[in-house]
């Protein structure tokens, strides 16, 4: 029988959520990013696309939404970095009983605006948005746009009817964007009560309308916290760049080998750096002519160069899918990716070389990275301190 | 003999650890013992049913020697004394979980 291995953590110290399809591990390396140890697997056998870290208010929480093909997908935490996980008897999120649907995965977990410390969102499977406003401990449908009336026409990507982008407003202004697969992107600007689709000028190839209302399969969207109305996109088949918060979109597939592609990644400091994995098309999933390159702007999206010191640069037919990959807050910046073969790839210097950090993991679904928050008394609201 | 339920491996922490579950009560279908399994283990209910209150996709019960969903489904009546086993499926069933985005 499988035995997850735990490793020690402690503050400032770097640490990778990886997400694969027969459970979770964690990466974690101190602030130079030369070793990595590994821990994990943890919930083996059931798949991790969800997973979450928050280092806000003191807590040193990691969440994970494991999914069992057979009994369901759950929201579980660890405040000590995998020692102990928190698997409620009783799932916290589930759709109520007027919804008529029923949760099939969690495939994002993110953080609510800076002022709100305490709020959660969830994007599911079907595509819904739950959230919590208490740090996790309690969670409800955002029913305004589950009552959305474009909601009944919503398709269905190859993954499945999902939300899987969550982007908090981080001006202060109550805004909320998410994306689903496939019917694009919406945006709240009144914390969530209202909702209007944002697609003006993505794509949608595989319609008779290319440009409708609604309908565009989104794979993934970033945001820098210092320009909140700058918006990247990575489409199915499409690159874009929204300067107005997603009211309009502008292609920036200039001087990729395809703009197709499933991830995107924002770097920390710099809000024209934008890191993607291009693919070579929805008929081929795996890298252009079989060469493993990381693309990177420097310049919102004006330009684009590969980044391939480190990178196999022959038969490396490999995948990456929307949630795999994710940058660290350190300067220089980490970006670090999974493939669907089961390889993690980090590079300490924005890019510019990279290292295997691990090979013949299950196949990786989703990377995000975190630097441990300074220490300071964890709390759970409503929860007495120990 | 009574209605009795037989608990998987990965279910049984939501089932003191239990393999084993016997009802005191006699109920007349599937849906009212599940019922009664949930009074005693309310954990269950969630990870053998949908919020929608059907049985998992990959989920069998099993009334003795015959798989629920070839009989009545939830409604299926049940004799005095039984075993009901709950299974994880070999599985296939319908595609919930794809890998591909």
């Amino acid at each position: 029988m499988v035995k997850s291995t735990t490793i020690p953590t402690k503050e400032n110290d770097v640490v990778l959520l990886v997400g694969t399809m027969k459970g979770l591990f964690l990466f974690r390396s101190n602030g130079a990013r030369k070793r990595w140890d590994v821990g994990g697997p943890y919930f083996p056998g059931r798949s991790v696309y969800g997973v979450g870290y928050d280092g806000r208010e003191g807590r040193h929480r990691i969440w994970a939404a494991p999914a069992s093909m057979h009994f369901g997908a759950e929201l579980c935490s660890s405040d000590d970095f995998g020692r102990h996980w928190d698997e409620p008897k009783n799932p916290r999120i589930r759709f109520p009983e007027t919804a008529g649907a029923s949760l099939a995965n969690i495939w994002q977990i993110a953080s609510g605006p800076p002022e709100e410390p305490d709020t959660l969102y969830c994007g599911v499977q079907p595509a819904a948005l739950f959230e919590s406003r208490d740090a996790g401990e309690t969670w409800a449908l955002n029913e305004n746009l589950w009552n959305h009336p474009h909601r009944t026409r919503w398709q269905p990507g190859g993954g499945g009817l999902c939300l899987h982008t969550i982007l908090a407003d981080p001006a202060g202004r109550g805004r909320l964007t998410v994306a689903v697969s496939a019917a694009g992107v919406y945006r709240s600007d009144d914390g969530g009560h209202t909702w209007s689709s944002r697609n003006s000028g993505v794509r949608a190839e595989f319609l008779p309308d290319k440009h409708p209302e609604f309908g565009q399969c989104v794979h993934k969207i970033v945001q820098h916290p210092s320009r909140p109305d700058r918006l990247f996109l990575q489409n199915h088949w499409g690159l874009y760049r929204s300067d107005n918060g997603g009211d309009t979109w502008k292609d920036i597939a200039h001087g990729v080998p395809s703009d197709f592609g499933f991830c995107m990644a924002m770097h920390p400091a710099d809000p024209d750096t934008v890191f993607i994995l291009p693919i070579e098309s929805d008929g081929f999933r795996c890298v252009p002519e079989a060469k493993l390159r990381v693309y990177k702007t420097t310049d919102a999206g004006r330009s684009w160069k590969p980044m391939t010191r480190g990178l196999p640069q022959k038969n490396a037919f490999e995948t990456v899918l929307r949630d795999a990959m994710g940058t660290d807050s350190l300067d220089p910046a980490g970006v670090y990716f999974g493939t669907r073969s089961g390889k993690v790839y980090g590079s300490r210097d924005a890019g510019r070389t990279w290292d295997l950090l691990r090979e013949g993991l299950p196949p990786v679904v989703a990377v995000k990275a975190a630097v441990v928050a300074r220490s300071a008394r964890a709390r759970r609201p409503g929860r007495r301190a120990a | 003999m009574p209605i009795e339920f037989t608990i998987p491996g990965p279910l049984r922490p939501l089932a003191a650890g239990r393999g084993r579950v016997r009802l005191e009560t006699s109920p007349s279908t599937v849906a009212e013992a599940l019922e009664a399994l949930w009074s005693l283990h309310p954990g269950l209910k969630d990870r053998v049913l949908t919020e929608e209150g059907h049985i998992r996709t990959h989920v069998n019960l099993f009334v003795d020697a015959d798989n629920v969903r070839d009989l009545s489904g939830l409604a299926t009546p049940l004799p005095a004394a039984c075993e009901i086993a709950i299974l994880p499926a070999i599985s296939g069933g319908k595609d919930e979980l794809k890998i591909d985005d």
